[in-house]
């Protein structure tokens, strides 16, 4: 009885998280162009999604700029977690106190403080601003993700690389990267994700002009919606559902791996 | 030495995009256009309708914690029974995934079911009753602000759950202790720090969205986040709007300073 | 006869289809110090949580005092469990651990205020009431985790292998410590470890399982010296286990040498295992003296006696002496009869599992 009621609440959950995702995969099919009709099957949004200018170049956006931002997040978050690594206690203490303020603080106050910031020392706001805007706000995920990995890195393993003869630069190359590759992977997959994921930040940040999928739909929707929209969010969440998917198979090596979830 | 200069980088972007853009909200916040110091920009607070709205965010956001503890608190217990038989990175998958689906096409869905042509009132129709007015109310919103912070608060219930050692509740049992008097003195306080970690990472977006409101609001709802949005769009007032920001500001910090305080672990920011 | 405070009565468990208990009995006294002794894997831990109320058997049934409590909760159990881990409450300090059960129980202020002090002294550590769990050592938590399981006055203490944390030197500790415990207390212990020289040392009844069965139960002193199978011989202290053949009752033959033993009842020409402890098997300098002769093949010094293996009938030798017996030296072996230990073959296919394990 008790194990029914688990799992009749576990599929409340889950229809209350799935119903609103499942709507729009639906209505994206839909030929009418009412969702209180259903005219027939049609890949007529589709069609639609792909030919739009407007649309595809928001894509190709967003698709730049969680690219650019999230690896370049990787590369310095990396960096910064093996020097931090290697600070004492109290440097260490406020370091990892100013990593977490992008993550706690209000997106609305990230993404104000940024534009004032751009605007106050006359940079125009642009895609570039958006890229910059975008990696301070994804080198904190990269470090949350690579530093678990550095704890957990063995000490004696790089010595006994030295010990073997080993220069420095090699045996990290050989021994210590291999060892927190799955958290940089998984720290430039994150930023990847978040980067596609943010409209507030980037909604202050971006020049007249620019869109990426999320402005794009913000404005759109002020205007009323689209199937084309319906479209697009089915895309959206296949290709999320596989980045995750990809992003969760490395498991297998056994180690306590710092899941993303 | 030499190792310690790999986070020089960091350290200056850190200190180049998030400390001093913090430092220019409170200089814009506390002066003029003339760039002289006045505490207006933050009294402007006062005026009635701002106090709506704040106050109208404050309890729209509370209700909205309040129901997603309630939710997942149970979920996350749930979960730490299935994780024993090695079930729940999948089920939490499920439970996360909608997460990471575009932050703005998750609210917009809300507005297909709940719009005036939408899903229910369609099938209102079908069954032949009246049309609800569903969309552009404040339930709206709070549906809205659930469902897309529920994920932040599972998260951190989950991680502490887990950490809760069976060892540790079969002894609460062992001494004599019922369900509940192991739910209130062993489960509960233990997992404190959980519970607050989620209470901040739902209660600070739902507290500043301003995209919510305007999708399941149709713009005719104000939340503090909308006023501020509108000073630095419309009216492009930064001094007001920077003002009105540290306001935000002050709500923040304090929940910093409670998962600094409960949460050491970093439970909350574990995803 | 005194009538047993706990009754195990057929009890099988499997976990996804492996069985960890099959149709087990097992009888505990009140006021005995029982061992539950076998290799990881042997079920001793299962049985004790069927005990403690944790985990439900498959079949079969449990009685306390007469009556049956399968399938009664924990908490509604008049024992407590000392954890492997302890399982201290970590966000109570030592004065709250303790007191846990008996908030439960309702009982006053005073009373509780006493049990703690006493629980205490009794574990040695007066004073730490207010002291924060994570500030004790382990050998310090395994103590606040026996004093929170008797201030509640438990008829039976179940302790899971409960020193398996700590080091040598504290075990051993440890060991006296428990012993003290429990003839102050006057309960029943019901005790789980893979150690055999603890269980020596602190039991008045062991029983050695294997594989979800028990091999054999008895005072220490009955395990060591009369070892039923070659499972227990092997686990419980070193021994030399050999093929033989029970001749006629009283003469053995081993390596091909025939000698007399104290056993009977084997019947005649029946092949048997002989088990002969490394400290009964004498040697001597004259090649001669002795049924046997051999080489000495190894030689270690283990502080109170030598440790020497010796080539002799194609069986290898393991003994323990206070002489030393030089690598290469001629040796006459030489073993009393009644330190001489006939076993049956094992028949069937599950006590040959049992026998190739070990």
């Amino acid at each position: 009885m008790k194990n029914f009621l688990e799992k009749a609440y576990l599929a409340v959950i889950f229809i209350f998280l799935y119903l609103p995702i499942a709507a729009l995969i639906v209505l994206s099919f839909n030929e009418s162009k009412y969702m209180s009709t259903w005219g027939g099957f049609s890949l007529k949004w589709y069609e639609d999604l792909f030919s739009s200018q407007i649309i595809m170049s928001a894509l190709q956006n967003t698709l730049i700029i969680a690219l650019v931002s999230a690896s370049i997040a990787t590369l310095i978050g990396t960096a910064a977690c093996l020097g931090i690594s290697s600070m004492k206690k109290l440097p260490r203490t406020i370091v990892m106190g100013i990593t977490n303020i992008p993550m706690l603080n209000a997106d609305i106050v990230t993404g104000i403080s940024l534009m004032l910031c751009f605007l106050a020392f006359g940079v125009t706001l642009s895609m570039k601003t958006v890229i910059l805007a975008h990696i301070t706000f994804n080198i904190p995920y990269v470090i949350l993700s690579v530093m678990p990995r550095i704890k957990q890195l063995e000490p004696s393993t790089y010595e006994a690389a030295l010990d073997l003869g080993a220069s420095p630069a090699y045996a990290f190359v050989k021994v210590v990267l291999p060892d927190i590759m799955p958290g940089i992977l998984s720290g430039f997959l994150l930023a990847f994700t978040m980067s596609l994921d943010d409209f507030i930040i980037t909604h202050f940040t971006k020049g007249a002009g620019i869109n990426t999928i999320s402005t794009l739909v913000y404005s759109e929707l002020r205007k009323g919606i689209k199937p084309t929209l319906y479209a697009l969010s089915a895309l959206v969440f296949t290709a999320v559902l596989i980045l995750l998917v990809i992003m969760n198979l490395p498991k297998g090596k056994g180690k306590k791996q710092e899941s993303l979830l | 030495m030499r190792k310690q200069l790999a986070a020089g980088p960091y350290l200056i972007w850190m200190i180049g995009f998030t400390v001093i853009p913090l430092i220019l909200i409170v200089y814009y916040g506390l002066t003029d256009a003339s760039g002289a110091f006045t505490l207006n920009n933050v009294l402007a607070i006062m005026q009635p309708t701002r106090m709506n709205a704040l106050f109208r965010s404050l309890k729209l956001s509370l209700i909205c914690t309040a129901i997603c503890l309630l939710l997942a608190y149970p979920l996350a217990m749930i979960l730490k029974k299935m994780s024993h038989g090695g079930r729940s990175g999948l089920l939490i998958f499920i439970f996360i995934l909608p997460m990471w689906m575009n932050f703005l096409l998750r609210t917009m869905a809300w507005q297909v079911i709940l719009s005036r042509t939408g899903l229910i009132n369609t099938l209102l129709s079908v069954l032949g009753l009246p049309p609800a007015k569903l969309i552009n109310t404040n339930g709206a919103i709070v549906f809205g602000m659930v469902y897309n912070y529920l994920p932040f608060m599972v998260l951190p219930l989950y991680n502490v759950m887990v950490k809760i050692s069976d060892d540790v509740i079969e002894a609460a049992h062992d001494l004599g202790a019922g369900w509940l008097q192991t739910f209130v003195h062993i489960i509960l306080p233990l997992s404190v720090p959980g519970i607050i970690s989620g209470i901040t990472m739902v209660f600070v977006p739902a507290l500043t969205t301003f995209v919510i409101s305007d999708v399941l609001g149709g713009g005719m709802i104000l939340l503090i986040g909308n006023v501020i949005e509108q000073e630095f769009t419309f009216t492009a007032n930064w001094n007001l709007g920077s003002g009105l920001s540290l306001i935000l500001m002050i709500f923040i910090l304090i929940s910093m300073f409670l998962i600094a305080k409960y949460d050491k672990e970093g439970n909350g920011t574990a995803f | 006869m005194q009538e047993p405070l706990i009754r195990l009565r057929n009890i099988s468990k499997s976990f996804d289809g492996s069985v960890v208990l099959d149709d087990l009995n097992l009888d505990i006294k009140e006021n005995e110090f029982v061992t539950l002794l076998g290799p990881s894997g042997c079920g001793k831990t299962t049985t004790l949580r069927i005990l403690g109320g944790f985990t439900k058997p498959d079949s079969g049934q449990v009685f306390f005092d007469g009556e049956d409590i399968t399938n009664l909760p924990p908490n509604k159990r008049q024992l407590n469990t000392v954890f492997q881990k302890y399982a201290l409450f970590p966000h109570m300090n030592i004065e709250e651990n303790i007191a846990f059960g008996l908030k439960i129980k309702g009982k006053s202020r005073d009373y509780i205020r006493d049990k703690i002090r006493y629980a205490l002294k009794l574990v040695n550590l007066d004073g730490y009431e207010k002291r924060d769990v994570t500030s004790l050592s382990g050998g310090q938590q395994q103590r606040i985790a026996i004093a929170r399981a008797i201030v509640n006055e438990p008829r039976v203490l179940l302790l899971d292998e409960p020193l398996g944390a700590l080091d040598l030197k504290l075990r051993q500790d440890m060991q006296y410590e428990l012993i003290r415990l429990k003839n102050e207390l006057g309960i029943t212990f019901v005790y789980v470890t893979h150690d055999q020289e603890e269980s020596l040392t602190m039991s008045d009844t062991i029983v050695v399982m294997n594989q979800g069965y028990i091999q054999q139960m008895g005072t220490p002193q009955n395990i060591y010296n009369e070892p039923e199978n070659a499972f227990v011989a092997d686990f419980i202290g070193d021994s030399n286990i050999i093929d033989g053949i029970m001749i006629k009752d009283l003469l053995v033959e081993i390596c091909g040498c025939r000698i007399p033993c104290v056993d009977s009842g084997f019947g005649t020409d029946q092949p048997v295992d002989v088990v002969i402890r490394p400290e009964d098997v004498e040697l001597s300098t004259d090649p001669s003296n002795g049924f046997l002769s051999g080489r000495v093949t190894s030689l270690i010094f283990k502080g109170v006696h030598y440790e020497m293996e010796v080539m002799a009938g194609g069986f290898e030798w393991l003994v323990q002496s206070t002489l030393c017996y030089p690598v290469g030296s001629e040796v006459g072996i030489q073993v009393k009869p009644e330190n001489i230990q006939i076993m049956k073959k094992p028949e069937s296919a599950d006590e040959k599992a049992v026998s190739a394990d070990a």
